[in-house]
């Protein structure tokens, strides 16, 4: 019977019998329609990508004043139409990075230069050759004294770039050995002369062409068969990106079949969802996470004992199921998890323990006054609810948390980074180097725990410029133990991506850069 | 000069008066908006040369007077400036919004008005009887439910469970006509559902007013029939308050679907200026407002004019 049923699984996938004759038959044999699907799905993946078709994706985060400007992008739905139509110098990819525009890279001994390969031959779609002056020019509007790019932050420590044949050099004032994951920020996508000319044309180097934009509401695009690796990726022959904001209107659009996959499905939701025989659901743990911040410079939270009795009164896994319907993972009081390159998972679990709590919190002396937790709707979904599980366990431990909620308006202007105790969200970065700079830092801006210690900024700065990976490990391990033990903030969670697509998709896989395959579903799936 | 004519003028001119009245509340209340438009474009890599250079360009420096007059000057050359956001030209991104919004309240419109006239008529034709009742109860369910969960409603049953029509209202030149028909069905069935109630109640309140008339029973008295009676007799008199309240709902269905058009996920006015009002995009703001200001001016000074017009008092003056 197998061999029988996976004789007319292979006919399916041929194009010599219909899907429907297939489940038809398999009933025939006795084989319930739940099973028979699994077979002619594994059947599908088994026979390799199947090109044609078209992709199109319902993405949530698209707004009617969005540019295909890649400087301007901050939002999910412009970024994911620039993956479509252009490349970066390489691309965070499951596994580590894979060369893109860039076909190598290496860095001197000290981690301060970095040499990029050009792959040979490429063109942009309007049909001039990529030479490395486009390179260096995009790195420039990046980078230069006008930019208004989002990029802007990491292209800081720069300090030469210049073009030698077919190599873009770049020359940091600090070693740093995560250099090239900085170069697969989405906004350097390269253009032609870096865009100088026409930041928005949508000129680039990627799989597909941009056809028309409507922005915040459609984009199309065509394959371009000029692209390098047109025979291993890009199966479809166009893809379409619609904007769909209203949660309902995403999923009603993903079961009524006008989209093949989505983002942002939400979690009290995704497992209902993914009970439609149609619809896949797609969990993917990431780096992003929530976070309840304290400044470590102001009364009470100047005092450890209270800050580790706050820890201890945590209930995460509580936080975990109830906030993010299990589709996410308990945090540890550092902003890294292990979807991180060289996290160390031997750092302990903090637990939820009220006698430890309630014993911290005595040795802290605090005098009993209301420790004020500033929330709001918008500092991450359910922070409030969150805030109030937090005041319920911080109760039971003899804690006296008190909520203040803030609106909405304002609250990342007036409350986060300004309010000694407040709820918010870090949306992770691709590399810990990235994550500490940006926020533990003694001198970042957004130091928002205001943690300032010296020997922790110098631990950094040598992980940096540590070309052995071990090493940095170890650095990487004392730094978040230190941070675990004695920082401000407090993670009660890491959040999954959640997708939904269509059951028809093929060749789906994880990448804990950013939902939809980070933004590469287009890319590497196909429809059986 | 004829009195008609008269009124009408007078009508014309309080329209562009009361406009230009809007166009100054649009101006204030954009200008008084907490926020600065030069933070607000620059975010957080504001600097305070930049945001100088900014505010230059935009001409934020000049007093609010002359950057009043200097508006509505390019409003009056039909010039509505370009978005800060996105550097896009209003005027012709906003005529390709408009002219989908127009397209759905179009239809909607083209539904509802007759459908609602028809109810409201077979109603007083079937007063008090089942007819009647049915028709008010049903109407005015509708009317009492929100309009977002109309359309939720309608995207379960018929998107999701039947599959008759799409979700997504999507629609772009490449389709056919009849392909965009089908694309926004969802949403004018919605639309219909939630403007019936007023005109159908409207209607049957006006023409049993006037069925309460002695030339009414003449009519009757005469061996009319009682659709003849409604039609011949009671409708013509009854007309001016019947435009009144389609002109309301006329406007609401261009001015109001700002909800419909994200639950749909339609891509005109509604959700063009929601997106620009949180990124204080101004320029796009006023224009919109504007936009929408001259909207309801037309339509109610339309449903004036009509109601002179069909006023036999002021047709025929003594």
């Amino acid at each position: 019977m197998s061999t029988e049923l996976k004789f007319l699984s292979s006919k399916v996938t041929d194009g010599t019998m219909t899907r429907r004759e297939f489940m038809g038959k398999a009933a025939a044999l006795g084989i319930t329609a739940a099973v028979a699907s699994t077979l002619l799905a594994d059947a599908a993946r088994a026979a390799g990508p199947v090109k044609g078709g078209t992709f199109r994706m319902g993405v949530s985060g698209g707004e009617s004043t969005n540019s295909q400007d890649p400087a301007s992008w901050a939002s999910d739905a412009p970024l994911a139409g620039g993956f479509v139509w252009g490349e970066t110098l390489v691309y965070a990819g499951p596994t580590g990075l894979d060369p893109r525009v860039a076909e190598s890279w290496e860095g001197s001994a000290d981690a301060k230069t970095w040499r990029f390969k050009l792959r040979q031959g490429i063109t942009f779609s309007n049909g001039t050759a990529v030479t490395a002056e486009d390179i260096l020019a995009t790195m420039q509007r990046h980078s230069n004294e006008d930019s208004k790019s989002g990029a802007l932050g990491i292209m800081n420590g720069i300090e030469a770039m210049r073009v030698d044949g077919d190599v873009f050099e770049l020359t940091l004032t600090i070693g740093n050995a995560d250099l090239p994951y900085l170069m697969a920020d989405y906004h350097l996508i390269i253009q032609p002369n870096g865009g100088f000319d026409d930041p928005t044309a949508a000129i680039g180097t990627g799989l597909y062409t941009l056809e028309s934009d409507e922005p915040g509401v459609r984009m199309t695009f065509k394959k371009n068969p000029n692209h390098w690796a047109a025979d291993e990726m890009g199966h479809y022959d166009a893809v379409e990106l619609i904007v769909l904001n209203d949660a309902t209107a995403r999923t009603a659009a993903l079961q009524s079949g006008q989209v093949d996959s989505i983002n942002r499905v939400e979690p009290k939701i995704a497992k209902l969802l993914g009970r439609s025989p149609k619809i896949d659901v797609k969990t993917t743990s990431g780096r992003g996470h929530y976070v309840f911040i304290a400044h470590v410079d102001t009364a009470p939270f100047d005092n450890n004992e209270l800050r580790l009795a706050l820890k201890h009164a945590m209930n995460r896994q509580e936080m975990v199921d109830k906030i993010l319907q299990g589709f996410g993972s308990v945090g540890n009081d550092i902003p890294i998890n292990e979807a991180y390159p060289l996290f160390d998972e031997t750092i302990p679990q903090r637990t939820f323990d009220l006698e430890k709590a309630a014993a911290h919190y005595k040795a802290s002396g605090h005098d009993g006054s209301p420790i004020i937790l500033r929330t709001a709707d918008g500092a991450f979904p359910g922070a409030v609810d969150a805030a109030a599980l937090f005041q319920q366990t911080c109760q039971a431990a003899g804690i006296p948390l008190e909520i203040k909620r803030e609106p909405n308006d304002g609250y990342w202007s007036e409350v986060w980074n300004v309010q000694p105790y407040c709820a918010s969200y870090w949306g992770g970065r691709p590399v810990q180097d990235q994550m500490y700079t940006t926020a533990y830092l003694s001198t970042a801006d957004w130091n928002d725990t205001r943690w300032k210690r010296p020997e922790f900024d110098a631990m950094l700065l040598e992980a940096r410029a540590e070309l052995d990976e071990t090493k940095r490990k170890e650095i990487y391990s004392k730094m978040g133990r230190m941070l675990n033990e004695e920082g401000g903030v407090m993670v009660p969670m890491f959040n999954d991506f959640v997708d939904a697509i269509s059951s028809e998709i093929q060749g789906w896989e994880t990448n804990p850069s950013g939902p939809q395959m980070y933004w590469t579903a287009f890319a590497k799936t196909w429809k059986a | 000069m004829h009195p008609v004519i008269k009124l009408v003028a007078q009508r014309f001119a309080l329209g562009i008066i009361l406009l230009l009245a809007a166009s100054v509340i649009i101006f204030v209340g954009t200008t008084i908006l907490p926020g600065d438009v030069a933070q607000q474009i620059l975010g957080q890599g504001a600097t305070p040369e930049n945001l100088a250079t900014v505010r230059a360009e935009l001409g934020l420096n000049d007093p609010p007077l002359t950057r009043y007059f200097d508006w509505l000057g390019g409003v009056l050359q039909g010039d509505l400036g370009t978005a800060l956001t996105n550097g896009r030209d209003i005027a012709s991104t906003m005529s390709d919004k408009m002219g989908k919004t127009l397209f759905l309240a179009f239809w909607a419109a083209a539904i509802s008005v007759p459908l609602a006239i028809f109810l409201g008529l077979v109603a007083v034709r079937y007063k008090d009887r089942w007819p009647d009742k049915l028709i008010s109860s049903v109407t005015l369910t509708t009317i009492s439910i929100p309009e977002f969960l109309i359309g939720y409603l309608l995207i379960y049953f018929v998107a999701v469970k039947l599959g008759w029509a799409p979700s997504v209202a999507m629609i772009n030149d490449s389709m056919t006509f009849v392909e965009k028909l089908h694309s926004i069905s969802i949403p004018v069935a919605a639309l219909t559902l939630v403007v019936l109630a007023h005109m159908m109640r409207m209607t049957r309140a006006a023409i049993l007013n006037v069925m309460q008339s002695p030339y009414i029973e003449t009519a009757e008295l005469k061996g009319l029939s009682t659709f003849e009676v409604i039609r011949k007799h009671a409708f013509p008199n009854a007309v001016a308050p019947i435009v009144n309240v389609v002109m309301i709902n006329l406007a609401y269905l261009v001015v109001g679907v700002v909800v419909i058009e994200v639950v749909f996920t339609y891509p005109g006015m509604g959700q063009y200026l929601v997106d620009h009002v949180v990124k204080r995009d101004v320029p796009v703001v006023q224009a919109a407002g504007l936009m929408f200001a001259a909207i309801y001016i037309l339509l109610n000074m339309t449903a004036d004019i009509v109601s002179i017009l069909a006023n036999p008092r002021l047709r025929h003056p003594k």
